[in-house]
């Protein structure tokens, strides 16, 4: 198994849009003077929400912004799964695979969202408008199959609902 | 049907909202604790109540709090585990996005018992949508006087911030939830010192998981005592379960400790039975850290006693016959599904979630994935 | 003082010090051994799990026995406690089963590491190894990696002990190196492309129990049991000057700093006596150091013990 993560280019700090700065000092603001790190991961998830994933730039900013180093920030951003530390689709959707949901199918959805869009699980597809990731336990155990895209969950998946969301998901996207 | 101490008007139209969860009765437990009692006596009734852990140790929660650390001129906090991310554990979820003001209001009372005047709720990344939620109710206590500056007139200031995590199983650990909640890697830390000790920047904290705080609000109205005569043993209160799996009703439902395994799966006001008409081939009652049961160790202990729904009875039998209540995630199998498919998928999960700090964890999780 | 118990041998410790320091003090071959902790590196410890004990007795207070073994580095002693290391079957088969652990993904590349010879993992698998591998499946590699034109990272070798990233921590003005991803992708990594480069960064190389951080001005040159350690001092405005050279003749192939017999650069003068990169990398000429006299080589090598040549022998255990 190669594991190798090769090393990424270093890339100057890039700006992020005034709501997103906005939003970013509220949050660093719930902390207490001296604790911004603290923020960290609501500044990262502020981050994706604006470019869809997380890149070297934006984490040279995030360094500069709470004051700390940039390794600090390669560090969490790593660690934690939710961030996407490479260019993905419109939609990511992020299909649970953990023991309860593939109790009640989750395998199955899997494999009909990868043949519905012709992509394997990791990949994107052409037109850039899907992502398919699997991911550990989202706490939606009862509400099986299920996945998660833009932080909402569509729950007790089967094809016809999954055909319904994707069409809605290409619909909101291309408008 | 069992007495609902918590959940009881999770349906109820708009009690997201201020307005509507004071009408039903919210915010009496703040009044009663910053108007009648002593941060001393709240801590006393939660003793009392013998009201143990929700997360998953079912470390006593009255316990936990009086080994908070209180040194002269330094800050205290109260932190809520969030974190829900035991596989099979959806209940924390279910709780605060029906019912937030219920786990403010625990917030509010439990922070007056310890001392803290800054709380965190760190809730799991993923669940941002209740994150919202949450933030919305948390700035309605605020403009309500519940939060802030004097509250309640009573003299008493906090200020509870909700915070998300990013995506890590083990930010549901303690010490791993601290660090993170640093912004920093989701990396345990060594104890001693225990947090109670040294936790969140080094002041001394209490982690509770949601459903303990939420719990303190039934104890603080009801009185500890009441609340421990609900239950049996060392089991008392009630306590939401979490169930999922192959199952004809799957949801969240608020027990009385004590009920029968047999009642929760089969009962007409629990799952129902088994979906599809099929027979029960094994269950994991406590989330999927906790050992899995065989189909003739689930309603019956290896003595051949009824196995009922209590930290004592789920364990009986120890790690041979027996399995543990845990965060009550409570997951069952039917016939048709292979256990070793799905020893091998929990496998897989422990592997991914592992922090990678231990070497026998990093290492061993990985390898299990493997050989299965 | 507080007196503890360690494999039938009684001591008196300050209160507050952990069991493995305490094992110390008494010092013999009751000592766990050590591949993460160390001691002049605050905050280390904890991790690797070979330093496990069964604590017999708690304290005098309650003297229950603790239920797990414990991280001797992290434990702290209390009155009365009794500890078992080298008398305990069951820290003998779990110290065994975290070296099997360690050494998993380990490539046991030990013919071309410079490491061999001194390397703490070697150590640890001569004494707690097996000689047969249950481990079938793949091994997970990484391509080996320059950080910095004086230092070569071998992933594959490393057992994230963490220490290096105390090192950068606490000796140098930034870190730009840490532990990236998770789980068993953990590695150590600069993420971006990016040289570490800081006066006291080699002495990552020092604290480093294998051989994932190596001496890029030694690498390869010679194996460490060829040279004859010196030690030797320099005027230095940097650091303490305080090193040992390593010869071959007239040659220095190395320069590190002195080493007590856990691994640990010593404490020389009250001051941890690391030494900057400047001594190790670049003063390889006989001409910038005085040499004071042959270093004896404590037991963390294989120059000073032989074992590995006579040992085999009559040791049918080491064939399990």
């Amino acid at each position: 198994m190669k594991a190798d993560h090769p090393q990424a280019v270093n890339e100057a700090p890039i700006e992020f849009s005034a709501n997103t700065m906005a939003e970013m000092n509220r949050v660093i603001g719930l902390f207490p003077e001296g604790k911004q790190k603290s923020a960290i991961l609501s500044v990262l998830h502020l981050v994706q929400d604006e470019f869809g994933w997380v890149s070297v730039g934006a984490m040279n900013r995030v360094a500069q912004i709470l004051g700390i180093q940039p390794i600090e920030v390669y560090e969490v951003a790593t660690f934690y799964t939710m961030f996407h530390l490479d260019p993905v689709g419109k939609n990511v959707l992020e299909v649970c695979r953990t023991g309860p949901c593939q109790l009640v199918g989750s395998d199955d959805l899997i494999t009909y969202i990868e043949e519905k869009l012709d992509i394997k699980v990791g990949e994107t597809t052409k037109d850039g408008m899907f992502t398919l990731k699997t991911v550990e336990c989202l706490g939606a155990c009862g509400y099986g199959p299920m996945l998660m895209c833009k932080y909402q969950f569509y729950e007790r998946l089967n094809k016809e609902k999954v055909n319904e969301m994707l069409d809605a998901m290409r619909e909101a996207s291309n408008s | 049907m069992s007495r609902k101490l918590l959940i009881e008007h999770a349906e109820v139209p708009g009690i997201t909202s201020f307005e509507t969860y004071r009408k039903h009765g919210g915010y009496a437990s703040v009044e009663k604790a910053l108007k009648t009692m002593s941060p001393e006596e709240v801590v006393e009734e939660v003793k009392k109540s013998g009201l143990r852990g929700r997360g998953g140790a079912g470390f006593p929660t009255g316990m936990k709090w009086s080994f908070l650390a209180k040194p002269e001129g330094v800050e205290r906090h109260l932190v809520c585990n969030a974190d829900e991310s035991e596989p099979g554990t959806f209940k924390d979820r279910y709780l605060m996005e029906k019912l937030p003001h219920l786990l403010i209001e625990g917030m509010i009372t439990s922070s007056y018992a310890l001392g803290a005047r800054r709380s965190y709720i760190y809730i799991r990344g993923e669940f941002m949508y209740v994150l919202r939620i949450l933030e919305k109710a948390i700035a309605e206590a605020y403009a309500n006087g519940m939060l802030g500056k004097n509250i309640l007139g009573s003299g008493y200031d906090l200020d509870l911030v909700v915070t998300p995590g990013g995506g890590a199983y083990i930010c549901g650990e303690e010490t791993a939830l601290l660090e993170s909640l640093e912004g920093k890697r989701g990396n345990p830390r060594m104890k001693p010192p225990f947090p109670a000790v040294k936790g969140l920047w080094g002041n001394p904290t209490v982690v509770n998981n949601v459903e303990s705080i939420a719990a303190v609000v039934p104890i603080v109205n009801e009185g500890g005592e009441a609340y421990a005569k609900i239950g049996i043993e060392r089991s008392t209160g009630t306590k939401l379960i979490s169930a999922s799996g192959n199952l004809v009703r799957p949801g969240v439902y608020e027990i009385e400790l004590g009920l029968s395994v047999e009642e929760f799966i089969y009962g007409d006001n629990y799952c129902r039975g088994v979906a599809n008409g099929k027979k029960l081939k094994a269950c994991i009652p406590g989330g999927s850290s906790v050992p899995i049961l065989p189909h003739y160790l689930v309603t019956k202990t290896a003595a051949g006693t009824d196995r009922l729904m209590t930290y004592e009875s789920l364990a009986d039998g120890g790690f041979a016959s027996g399995s543990m209540l845990g965060s009550g995630g409570f997951i069952v199998f039917d016939e048709d599904q292979c256990i070793v498919r799905n020893t091998w998928n929990f496998a897989r999960f422990y592997a991914h979630e592992s922090c990678g700090q231990c070497s026998p964890c990093r290492e061993g999780t990985g390898w299990m994935e493997k050989v299965l | 003082m507080i007196k503890v118990t360690i494999d039938d041998v009684e001591i008196e410790v300050a209160p507050g010090t952990t069991i493995l320091n305490a094992a110390r003090q008494a010092g013999g071959d009751l000592v766990p051994p050590a591949m993460c902790y160390y001691s002049k590196l605050p905050g280390t410890g904890g991790k690797c799990r070979t330093c496990l004990v069964e604590v017999a007795a708690g304290s005098t207070a309650d003297p229950r026995p603790m239920p797990k073994l414990v991280a001797s580095c992290s434990t702290p002693v209390m009155d009365g406690m009794i500890v078992k290391n080298k008398t305990s079957e069951r820290v003998h088969t779990n110290r065994g089963g975290v070296v099997e652990f360690l050494l998993v993904n380990h490539p046991l590349d030990c013919p071309i590491c410079d490491q061999a010879g001194e390397c703490h993992l070697q150590d640890l698998g001569y004494e707690h190894g097996s000689a047969k591998t249950r481990y079938r499946e793949e091994r997970r590699t990484f391509s080996p990696i320059d950080i910095g034109n004086k230092i070569k990272l071998h992933m594959n070798r490393c057992i994230l002990c963490y220490r290096c990233v105390a090192v950068a921590n606490q000796l140098t003005d930034s870190r730009v190196h840490g532990v990236m991803h998770r789980g068993e992708h953990a590695e150590i990594s600069t993420y971006i492309e990016n040289a570490i480069d800081n006066d006291f960064s080699g002495n990552m190389i020092d604290v480093c129990p294998v051989g994932a951080l190596t001496d890029k001005t030694f690498r390869f040159k010679s194996r460490v049991w060829f040279l004859k350690p010196y030690e030797a001092e320099c005027a230095c405005n940097k650091c303490s000057g305080k090193a040992v050279v390593w010869m071959f003749g007239n040659e220095i192939f190395r320069v590190t700093a002195r080493k007590d017999k856990y691994g640990e650069v010593e404490t020389i003068e009250d001051k941890t006596a690391w030494i900057c990169n400047d001594c190790r990398f670049d003063k390889k000429d006989p001409s910038n150091w005085t040499l004071i006299g042959p270093r004896k080589i404590d037991r963390h090598s294989v120059i000073s013990q032989g074992k590995y040549a006579t040992k085999n022998d009559n040791n049918p255990k080491l064939l399990r």
